[in-house]
């Protein structure tokens, strides 16, 4: 079903589309967003600057750039999805040649007003391309080896750069977003099992190689990879971090130790208490409940996310819909479980709330596109 | 593509469905996040919170002030005194450089401690405070508080320090502190967390060091919060330490100041026990150091100076010096053999001015002897031969019991450094200690306090109390502690035949009172403060025959250290004994020469608690003794040193 193939009377049109735009998820991202001010205006030890107020200001702009790009109907997004996925690609080679190297890895671009993180807007061109491939790839193809072969390479061409940047956190959102949306689009469940026992086998025969004659890895790269997985092997470099994030967090108990009241975080034994670790603060600082609140709100954003995209026949808005919900949900679940201890800490943000520029423009700019969705969908 | 109606419902059921097992795989991954957050934060809550405070929460101890030692007046006479610092922050600085050499245009600060703080700020977190320098006057803290705003990351800071106001003339009894060593950690079991503190300072010496224990008080505690670099935040709680008890002497500083000027120029001894509880009112020992150099960590330039010093002036002569005790000790051989009964009082020896001892000629000191002589002129002139009869009559054992009696060959228990025991020989003494057998000759020896008879001038002062006394009179140096009286020292009676004590009083008092006694010379003319004593010389050489054929040689003609220690022992008054008195002055000659005009200006010192009239000396000494009085009192500064205090 192409756009022409719309029943254009009944999807709205000018500003009436405002009040068809999916209003929960617009609530929502706001209370997310605003936990995350309170978070940032704590750590700053009670004050708006140096991290609160810009965030305020990025996060109202990147409202008004969802709303704009809700209003735009979702067939032009569509077929946009190959030039922007192209555009980013083209970013993310320049980056390697241009960009600068800022904390964390990741490369950006100086564009003035803001530093661009190609990555980060990969992690959506990547969903979008993927489900206009989706769209525009016959149901009984989909599952043949050829047209899997093709989106495997989309999704792995970006993955090796932002690899080379070196930024894993973004590598495993875009390896775990892609698999999502080809999973969705309805790709073959062997595929599947077969990535998932072949990596699992490849994970084995490395470890399982060690200290024997044909040791597929060196000595240095295994100690690494023993850090990776448990940082309390090293308690003044990556332990020290994750050990103390466990601690700010355990401590908050029930209640937490009041707004402002955490110690951890006040007296700067938290690392990067304002970005990665900014969850830390709040368990520690609103306790059991404030941490189950906020996991219950963003849960609620992907549930909404999913209503829509399940009541959506349009193949390409409900695969991109979904696509950045999986997105969405890959980054908050990744970032909570790196700060609980139960992942190695890779580098993902906590979306909304974590301060950054970019990463918070491009995830309003997604949003955006699942407004368009919404509101163009099929009646 | 084009697609049909049935390829939109078949792709829409398709994603629908695996949209619900992707949901289904995110409501486990939420789940899991949420049963950890609850195991963390609800089952493990109080683990993890308490490590949050370990984390955050310093303990610091709090030093407690030192207990303040005062004189029987209530003088301080070791106390703790304000001890201005300044330090630097050095990220408050800003240029370190530019600060600090605006610091040193308005105080004066030593290079050496300028270059060592500069190198301590580099090796620092920034924010950690550092001493630039200490001791500084009023005057400079004003200064720098007035040019503060000049002078960022600079502060002033007060500390305490010890201090001897009085100086070297109580160093002998107070000792002094210094910070604590691996070495006194190694040396004393004591689990008090404060000696963990690095430079705290403990008593090292006299009565700092014995009464330690009631000084140092305990350490408070605080609490800070500290953030993960180690910058204290805030204070959390404070405990304040328990300050030391203070404690006061029964020394009278003023006293003391005088004796230990009077003492000036020689290498002596002098100690003044007041009869009354057997106080120790002066303990000098010449000559003294100046306890504030230890307090301040001595330079290798004034301990070398003290330490080569033939004067020996770290030595406290009057409880660590023991000396033979010479004619002082007659009261002693005299005491043994009248309570014996081998000899009375009336009884006469023949001194042709030796005695033959198995082969062995004893000389008296008066070459032509002194005729039959008795008990009360054998003391007045000081014979020995009369001794040398006597003691052999009595035995060794029975003079070195009467001397315990007496307070010789026992260490007085005396909250000071080393003090000693001193020697009453005894025949079970020779064989056992130096595996000889014990003869005739050494009895001779002893009875006129010379040969293995050691005392120092602290026994010499309590045996010469209890004498005076009849008591067995007990030397006490600490009077309170804590505002609670030490026990009297007052002691029970000896229960000696008192007549005889009497006769030997009476014979102390012609020492000093008769045209013919040995200290004549040295009497107080005031009949109410009338003194009684006893000369003693002993002698630190053999004289061979040759020498004294060749006649004795005068003791101005000998080197120094070889010349005899003169002794004096006195109490006063002689009705009504209030003082007993010793007087040592190594290789100082005679003991009514060199001695005993000591112990009379010392007693009048004390009997008139302060300069006395001239007219208590006799008329041929008073313009001597007003010089005298006049180059003293020019010395010591009316009240107490330093400080100012009355």
């Amino acid at each position: 079903m192409t756009y022409l193939a719309y029943n254009t009377k009944f999807v709205p049109t000018g500003f009436r589309k405002l009040f068809y735009l999916n209003w929960p998820v617009i609530l929502l991202l706001t209370a997310v967003a605003s936990a995350g001010f309170l978070m940032l205006y704590s750590v700053a030890g009670g004050s708006a600057t140096p991290w609160m107020e810009p965030q305020m200001k990025r996060f109202a702009a990147g409202m008004v750039l969802m709303v704009g790009i809700g209003m735009v109907p979702i067939w032009f997004w569509r077929n946009m999805a190959g030039v922007a996925f192209g555009i980013s690609l083209l970013l993310l080679v320049a980056v390697e040649f241009f960009g600068s190297v800022g904390m964390g890895a990741q490369r950006w671009i100086d564009l003035g007003f803001m530093r661009l993180q190609p990555s980060e807007l990969t992690k959506i061109t990547l969903v979008m391309f993927l489900a206009a491939y989706y769209d525009w790839l016959p149901n009984d193809r989909v599952s043949r080896p050829l047209w899997v072969l093709l989106p495997v390479l989309f999704i792995l061409t970006p993955t090796a750069l932002v690899i080379m940047q070196p930024d894993l956190g973004t590598a495993i959102l875009l390896l775990a977003g892609g698999g999502a949306i080809m999973f969705l689009a309805g790709v073959h469940w062997a595929y599947f099992a077969t990535v998932i026992a072949g990596g699992i086998g490849a994970i084995v025969a490395v470890m399982q190689s060690r200290g024997t004659d044909w040791q597929l890895l060196k000595e240095y790269q295994y100690r690494r990879i023993d850090t990776f997985l448990d940082p309390s092997n090293d308690p003044l470099g990556a332990g020290y971090h994750i050990t103390q994030a466990k601690i700010a967090l355990g401590s908050g108990g029930w209640t937490g130790r009041g707004f402002m009241q955490g110690t951890q975080s006040r007296l700067n034994f938290l690392p990067e208490k304002h970005t990665d670790f900014i969850f830390t603060t709040l368990a520690e600082e609103f306790g059991f409940v404030g941490a189950i609140t906020l996991l219950v709100l963003y849960l609620l954003i992907v549930v909404f996310c999913v209503v829509s995209a399940i009541n959506n026949r349009d193949r390409f808005a409900s695969l991109l819909t979904l696509g950045i919900a999986v997105t969405f949900f890959l980054f908050f679940a990744v970032n909570m479980a790196m700060v609980t201890g139960l992942a190695p800490v890779v580098g993902v943000p906590l979306p909304l709330v974590s301060y950054g520029g970019s990463a918070m423009l491009v995830l309003l700019v997604a949003f955006g596109l699942v407004q368009s969705a919404h509101v163009h969908r099929p009646r | 593509m084009k697609r049909t109606a049935k390829d939109i419902i078949e792709s829409s059921r398709m994603i629908s469905r695996r949209a619900l097992v992707i949901g289904a795989a995110q409501m486990g991954i939420v789940g899991a996040l949420g049963l950890r957050l609850r195991s963390m934060q609800v089952e493990q809550a109080d683990q993890y919170r308490l490590l949050a405070e370990e984390n955050r929460i310093n303990m610091r101890l709090l030093p407690p002030a030192r207990g303040v030692i005062f004189d029987r007046n209530g003088i301080a006479i070791a106390e703790n005194e304000q001890n201005y610092r300044v330090v630097m922050v050095r990220e408050d600085a800003g240029d370190v450089g530019e600060v600090l050499a605006r610091l040193t245009e308005i105080v004066d600060i030593d290079p050496a401690d300028l270059t060592r703080a500069m190198e301590e700020m580099q090796r620092r977190s920034p924010f950690v405070p550092v001493t630039i320098a200490e001791r500084l006057s009023w005057e400079d803290v004003a200064r720098i508080n007035l040019n503060t705003p000049a002078l960022p990351g600079i502060s002033a800071e007060v500390g305490l320090s010890r201090v001897y106001p009085w100086g070297a003339d109580v160093a002998h009894v107070v000792g002094y502190v210094g910070p604590v060593s691996d070495y006194d950690l190694s040396r004393i079991d004591d689990q008090d967390p404060l000696l963990q503190i690095p430079k705290f300072q403990i008593g090292k010496n006299g009565a700092e060091n014995k009464l330690e224990h009631a000084l140092r008080g305990s350490a408070g505690t605080r609490r800070i919060e500290v953030n993960a670099v180690g910058r204290v935040m805030r204070e959390l709680d404070r405990q304040e330490g328990i300050p030391g008890k203070d404690v006061q002497l029964t020394i009278d500083s003023r006293l003391q100041s005088y004796v230990q000027a009077r003492l000036d120029g020689e290498s002596a001894a002098a100690v003044l026990i007041d009869l009354e509880h057997g106080d120790l009112r002066a303990i000098a020992s010449a000559p003294a150091f100046d306890p504030n150099l230890f307090v301040r960590g001595i330079s290798v330039r004034d301990w070398t100076d003290l330490n080569q010093n033939k004067y020996r002036p770290l030595a406290a002569k009057a409880v660590q010096g023991t000396y033979p005790p010479g004619s002082t000790f007659k009261m002693m051989t005299a005491l043994a053999a009248l309570e014996d009964g081998v000899i009375s009082p009336e009884d006469t020896v023949y001194c042709p001015g030796y005695t033959d001892v198995s082969g062995i000629r004893f000389h008296c000191w008066k070459r032509g002897g002194h005729g039959n002589i008795n008990l009360h002129e054998s003391l007045k002139q000081s014979c020995d031969c009369y001794y040398y009869e006597i003691a052999q009559r009595v035995g060794i054992d029975k003079m070195a019991a009467m001397s315990r009696k007496f307070g010789l060959g026992v260490r007085h228990d005396l909250p000071l450094s080393a003090v000693a025991e001193g020697l009453a020989p005894d025949r079970n003494w020779k064989s056992s200690v130096r595996g000889e057998n014990w003869r005739i000759g050494d009895t001779v020896n002893a009875s006129i306090g010379q040969g293995y008879v050691l005392t120092s001038p602290l026994q010499l002062a309590v045996m010469t109390a209890r004498i005076a006394t009849g008591r067995e009179i007990t030397p006490r140096l600490v009077r309170l502690i804590d505002g609670v009286a030490q026990p009297s020292g007052m002691g029970e009676s000896l229960g000696l035949n008192e007549n005889l004590m009497r006769r030997i009083r009476a014979s102390m008092d012609d020492v000093c009172n008769d045209r013919r006694g040995t200290a004549y010379g040295s009497r107080i003319l005031k009949e109410e403060y009338k003194m009684a004593g006893k000369t003693g010389t002993s002698q630190v050489r053999r004289i061979t025959p040759e020498e004294r054929a060749a006649g004795v040689t005068r003791n101005e003609d000998l080197p120094w250290e070889r010349r005899d220690h003169a002794l004096f022992v006195s109490f006063a008054p002689f009705d009504k004994p209030r003082y007993a008195l010793s007087v040592v002055v190594e290789h100082g000659g005679g003991g009514s020469a060199a001695a005993a005009p000591i112990a009379r200006d010392i007693m009048l010192q004390a009997l008139y608690g302060g300069p006395p009239p001239l007219d208590a000396y006799p008329a041929a000494v008073r313009e001597r003794i007003a010089a005298q009085q006049e180059r003293i009192n020019a010395r010591i500064p009316p009240g107490s040193k330093g400080l100012g205090r009355a």
